[in-house]
């Protein structure tokens, strides 16, 4: 259905919009609506709950705290922003639907169908956020050693989600706060790894000759390190912290990036749209870092959703080993590691963190797996013509 | 043939080589004084300041490092590891017994990997978009992201602890010696069981994804059409047509699936008190004891290039269209 009139109509919606949701309500994108209406409640509700720890987070000299408060601050802001956003944008378009023809229009709406990844992908960013939001959500301190006699291995219940451990500390918080050393660890390290991988990579194929063969015979000798073995070897030498622990996992794991970009650009680089790029006179690294790294990005993003569960995991066994985080500071791996001796009496000891710790692994790999789909190019080309 | 492994072989020198070069300099990229990795820093500090200089001289420390990193390729190609601090014995004697140890886990846990695998990916081909395919598929995507430790600790609580089916830990029981032969091997096999199972599962879920999907690609092929219109059965244009052809590249799976493996390995091996190079290697970080380290990552990192080298000669023995004699670009 067209609309006659091209300007946009004056709504009595728009007021509505600003309790996100009610504007979806009224016109009819229930689903939408509900969803909006829920996410905004709760973040309220968060607020109010917590309202102590809330505000005193901006008089307390804590990083965390303060990300924490203003994170729950964003969240409010954001869903108000985007709900007035979505519903101009239903109104404007009026029952058209908008169909956008970049491939990545085409990729985020076979993502989209794919209700498994879509739901890994809420599940990552659930946890994210649990682990944002850990120092307002906790209802004990992960640190704090009560009574202990009287608290150790108490099984899950009301007061404990999780149970507690040995010395009776709360494992839910404990998890929550696990969350954030491993989550933020794997991200970081998939980052390094991508973006050094990605430019040596990108080096090694447009310059190639000599360069090209120096720099991936590097690569061969690093590949054939055992990932884990080079991680252990490193670890072994330099004493691990969180930070000397997130560069270990990031260069260890490059070369096979660095492997697969460069196949991607050799391909690339002889196309016309690097000639004539070279022919305006363009520098060599302005040809890579604005025409040959984005054309080759795409198949990365697959392999950097894999590669954050792989570094989560690496993270989580070396912990496990004791060789990674150490208590008392927690990590989902050292956290199963403290409970491995006693899985007869306190199962719930490993089992959560590790339940949390498989959960956000197989998330990845299902959003891994959608991403693929959506991206593969042969699949978009169908699509598309 | 010959002359196709010949050259292969050739072509690895460089690559051992550079294995060998990498675990000297990241050893020395320690921070702090060399001397810290033949004598932990806690008894330098009780030892005779005369004696460390004479042990420095002794390992070649007071030697420019160029001088070092000689000697210890030279040593390497002997064999010889120096001398762990934990265990005071030779490296080279201490990683020759772990190492068939950590060969009989990965050995079996590769067969385990192929039987279930292919298999697997074969009835998920076969039945494509059907509802077992589509639980086939997904089911392999969460086993392979399942982390391996925690699954073994899973496992032995239910099996072991709970039902008491499986050893915990161990490579035999108590009375292993009082055993007939099948007795001792059913015996080791008992306690195989669990480990290999942990290991092999997520390689096994790896596999049969990229067997299905081979398979169905190989499915699509012209001549796959064509034995079809002559009217052979369906079970004779998959087993005898389709199959040949979807199997040959999963050789070099397997060869590239080596360093998961003996990465994995590590884990599994210390949460089964399995006396392999994993747990050796694992012991000797927590311990610092950087000879038995650096000699387990170069042994692993060879192993690894040994794998590769298996796969592409069998790779090459079994695909016809590859010519021995044109080196292979990367």
């Amino acid at each position: 259905m067209r609309r006659e009139n091209a300007e946009p109509r004056r709504s009595p919606h728009r007021l509505r919009a600003f309790v996100p949701g009610l504007g979806h309500l009224a016109l009819g994108h229930t689903g939408r609506g509900v969803r909006l209406m829920l996410f905004s409640v709760a973040t309220i509700f968060l607020v109010v709950w917590r309202w102590d720890r809330f505000i005193d987070a901006f008089s307390t000299p804590f990083l965390d705290r303060w990300l924490a408060s203003i994170f729950l601050i964003l969240m409010l802001a954001g869903v108000i922003w985007y709900s007035l956003r979505d519903v101009g944008r239903i109104q404007q378009s009026a029952g058209e639907e908008r169909r956008g023809k970049s491939p990545w229009a085409v990729a985020m709406r076979r993502f989209r169908e794919n209700r498994l990844a879509v739901y890994s992908i809420y599940i990552i960013i659930l946890f994210y956020a649990l682990a944002i939001l850990a120092p307002i959500l906790t209802p004990y301190d992960p640190a704090a050693i009560p009574d202990v006699m009287a608290n150790r291995y108490l099984p899950p219940s009301g007061d404990h989600l999780f149970g507690t451990d040995e010395f009776g500390r709360d494992l839910f918080s404990r998890a929550l706060y696990g969350a954030r050393v491993s989550l933020s660890i794997g991200l970081l390290a998939m980052i390094i790894a991508k973006t050094i991988g990605t430019l040596y990579g990108s080096v090694a194929a447009y310059f190639g000759g000599t360069v090209d063969n120096v720099l991936m015979r590097i690569v061969d000798v690093w590949i054939a390190f055992p990932t884990f073995y080079l991680m252990l070897m490193l670890v072994g030498v330099f004493e691990a912290n969180i930070v000397v622990l997130v560069l270990i996992l990031g260069l260890t794991a490059w070369p096979g990036t660095a492997r697969f970009i460069r196949g991607e650009i050799l391909s690339l680089k002889n196309q016309a749209f690097t000639e004539s790029a070279r022919a305006i006179g363009l520098p060599a690294h302005l040809i890579i870092v604005r025409h040959l790294i984005p054309s080759a990005l795409s198949p990365v993003l697959v392999t950097a959703a894999l590669a954050v569960a792989g570094m989560i995991g690496a993270e989580a066994g070396l912990s496990y080993l004791g060789l990674g985080i150490r208590p008392p500071t927690p990590s989902w791996g050292n956290m199963v590691a403290a409970g491995k001796d006693n899985l007869l009496n306190a199962w719930w000891v490993a089992f959560f963190p590790g339940g949390l710790l498989t959960l956000t692994l197989i998330s990845f790999s299902l959003l891994a797996d959608g991403l693929r789909d959506a991206l593969d190019p042969k699949a978009l080309m169908q699509k598309y013509v | 043939m010959l002359k196709y492994i010949i050259k292969r072989l050739l072509l690895s020198v460089p690559l051992v080589l550079g294995i060998v070069t990498a675990t000297f300099f990241i050893a020395r990229l320690a921070p702090g004084d060399p001397m810290d990795m033949y004598l932990e820093p806690q008894r330098q500090r009780q030892v005779d300041p005369e004696v460390i200089e004479l042990m420095r001289k002794r390992y070649g420390l007071d030697q420019p490092i160029h001088v070092q990193y000689v000697t210890w390729i030279k040593n390497v190609a002997r064999g010889d590891f120096g001398e762990s601090f934990r265990h005071r014995r030779p490296v080279r004697d201490i990683v020759a017994e772990a190492v068939p140890y950590t060969l009989q886990l990965t050995i079996l846990a590769l067969l385990l990997d192929a039987l279930f695998g292919i298999s697997l990916g074969i009835i998920s081909a076969v039945k494509q978009y059907t509802k077992l395919d589509k639980t086939l598929t997904v089911g392999s995507l969460i086993v392979y992201a399942i982390p391996g430790f925690w699954l073994a600790l899973m496992l032995i609580m239910l099996f072991s602890v709970n039902l008491g089916w499986f050893p915990t830990s161990q490579t035999r029981s108590m009375n292993y010696e009082d055993l007939t032969m099948i007795g001792k091997f059913l015996d080791r096999l008992w306690h195989l069981a669990l480990p290999v199972f942990v290991l092999g599962i997520a390689g096994a879920a790896g596999t049969a994804r990229y067997m299905r999907n081979r398979l169905l690609e190989v499915l699509n092929e012209e001549y796959i059409v064509a034995a079809r219109a002559r009217g052979f059965r369906e079970r004779t244009v998959i087993v005898k047509h389709a199959l040949r052809n979807a199997l040959i590249p999963i050789v070099t799976i397997y060869g590239m699936s080596l360093p998961f493996l003996l990465g994995g390995a590590t884990i599994i091996e210390t949460i089964f008190a399995w006396p392999g190079m994993g747990r050796l290697t694992v012991a000797a970080v927590g311990g610092r004891d950087y000879p038995i380290i650096m000699a387990t990552t170069t042994i692993a990192a060879l192993l690894t290039v040994l794998g590769n080298l298996l796969a592409d000669v069998t790779y090459a023995a079994v695909d016809p269209r590859v010519s021995y004699d044109a080196p292979r670009k990367r």
